[in-house]
């Protein structure tokens, strides 16, 4: 009987825990820095060209266009021509400034002065579709535009 | 034999393990962030007589549908189009003593190509149909131009370099005295000036 009193004495302690919060937080935190919050869910395809002389985006000032041929699944509904989109929808160009004018309104006031316009397009687009596009920002008067470009893969020079 | 019970496992080092992987992840992930070619686009005002560009301190490139280039009337393959540039503004042709005199052109100063950055214009002309790839392409040539010439000034007057500046104080990472910094930056743009024109765009066949 002895026996088995004393392996209950040997217990196997509980694992310290202690240190779990310090396990959660780092993770918390690894990903806080790591994900980048993605606003807008693309409808046109996106390879962006390269360039290696860049500038920073600030992110707080900035109003995203997106400019390409639609998705492959949107293809069958929208055909194969070049789109705009600004937020979730596609734009037309005639509708373009009211939904930059709504963009805008969603800024901070005191940056909705120095709005930036980053055009990410597609690199097989038409410049002509780019002008247009400036054209309608030069009329709203928002002058500050930053073409989004990748950088320059070394490999494939 | 009697057995022992096990002895708790020393956790006061569990801390220190999760702040290291906490460090080794901060250190080694990059954050995606968007990067582009800055542009200020030019308002829209009816000019009543616009300035008369002299044709020698122009400098067109045309961009056509399939995208070729033709630099000065001359057709040119793109990689050569940095270089052109760079030749184009540093030239210098205004003669010494004249007011127009450009001291640190290092160009040929020839008499036919641009008398002084300031006066130089370069100008790009696309066709509708030119692709977005070749537009940027050519921008991005175009401002390495404009960079390589502002790092060699800053270089000869301050000892550094111009773009590696400006990175560190967009990124924040610049230490000394921001505002002197600026300053000496806004000198070398006044001497470098850059001055892109981009005329609109002919429609495809014209």
């Amino acid at each position: 009987m002895s026996k088995f009193k004393k392996k209950k004495g040997g217990e196997i302690p509980a694992v310290n825990t202690a240190s779990l919060p310090d396990i959660v937080f780092m993770l918390l935190f690894f990903f806080m820095v790591v994900t980048v919050l993605r606003e807008d869910n693309l409808l046109v395809r996106q390879k962006i060209p390269q360039a290696d002389q860049v500038e920073k985006l600030k992110k707080d000032r900035s109003v995203f266009i997106y400019a390409g041929k639609p998705s492959q699944r949107y293809q069958g509904q929208y055909g194969t021509e070049a789109k705009i989109q600004i937020g979730d929808k596609y734009t037309d160009i005639k509708a373009l400034r009211a939904a930059l004018i709504q963009m805008r309104a969603e800024l901070l006031p005191d940056l909705q002065s120095r709005v930036m316009v980053a055009l990410k397009v597609d690199e097989d687009t038409n410049t002509g579709l780019i002008t247009d596009i400036k054209q309608e920002l030069r009329e709203l008067e928002m002058y500050k535009i930053i073409y989004i470009t990748s950088p320059i893969n070394q490999s494939e020079q | 034999m009697a057995r022992r019970s096990t002895p708790e496992v020393n956790a006061g080092s569990m801390a220190d393990i999760a702040f290291l992987l906490l460090i080794f992840f901060l250190v080694t992930t990059t954050i995606e962030k968007d990067k582009g070619i800055a542009r200020q686009l030019p308002p829209i005002e009816d000019v009543e007589d616009p300035p008369i560009i002299k044709q020698k301190n122009l400098f067109i490139v045309n961009v056509n549908r399939s995208d070729q280039l033709l630099v000065e009337e001359q057709l040119m393959d793109v990689k050569d189009l940095r270089q052109a540039a760079i030749d184009f503004i540093d030239n210098g042709g205004a003669p010494a003593g004249s007011p127009e005199h450009c001291s640190y052109c290092k160009g040929k100063r020839a008499p036919d190509s641009s008398d002084n950055p300031d006066k130089a214009v370069i100008s790009v002309q696309n066709d509708r149909l030119t692709s977005y790839k070749m537009y940027i392409t050519v921008q991005n040539e175009l401002v390495a131009a404009y960079n390589f010439l502002r790092d060699r000034e800053s270089e000869r007057k301050f000892g550094w370099k111009f773009t590696e500046v400006k990175k560190s104080i967009d990124e924040g990472s610049f230490n000394g005295d921001e505002e002197k910094m600026l300053e000496k930056l806004e000198e070398i743009q006044k001497l470098i000036p850059l001055k892109l024109s981009e005329a609109e765009p002919k429609k495809s066949g014209e």
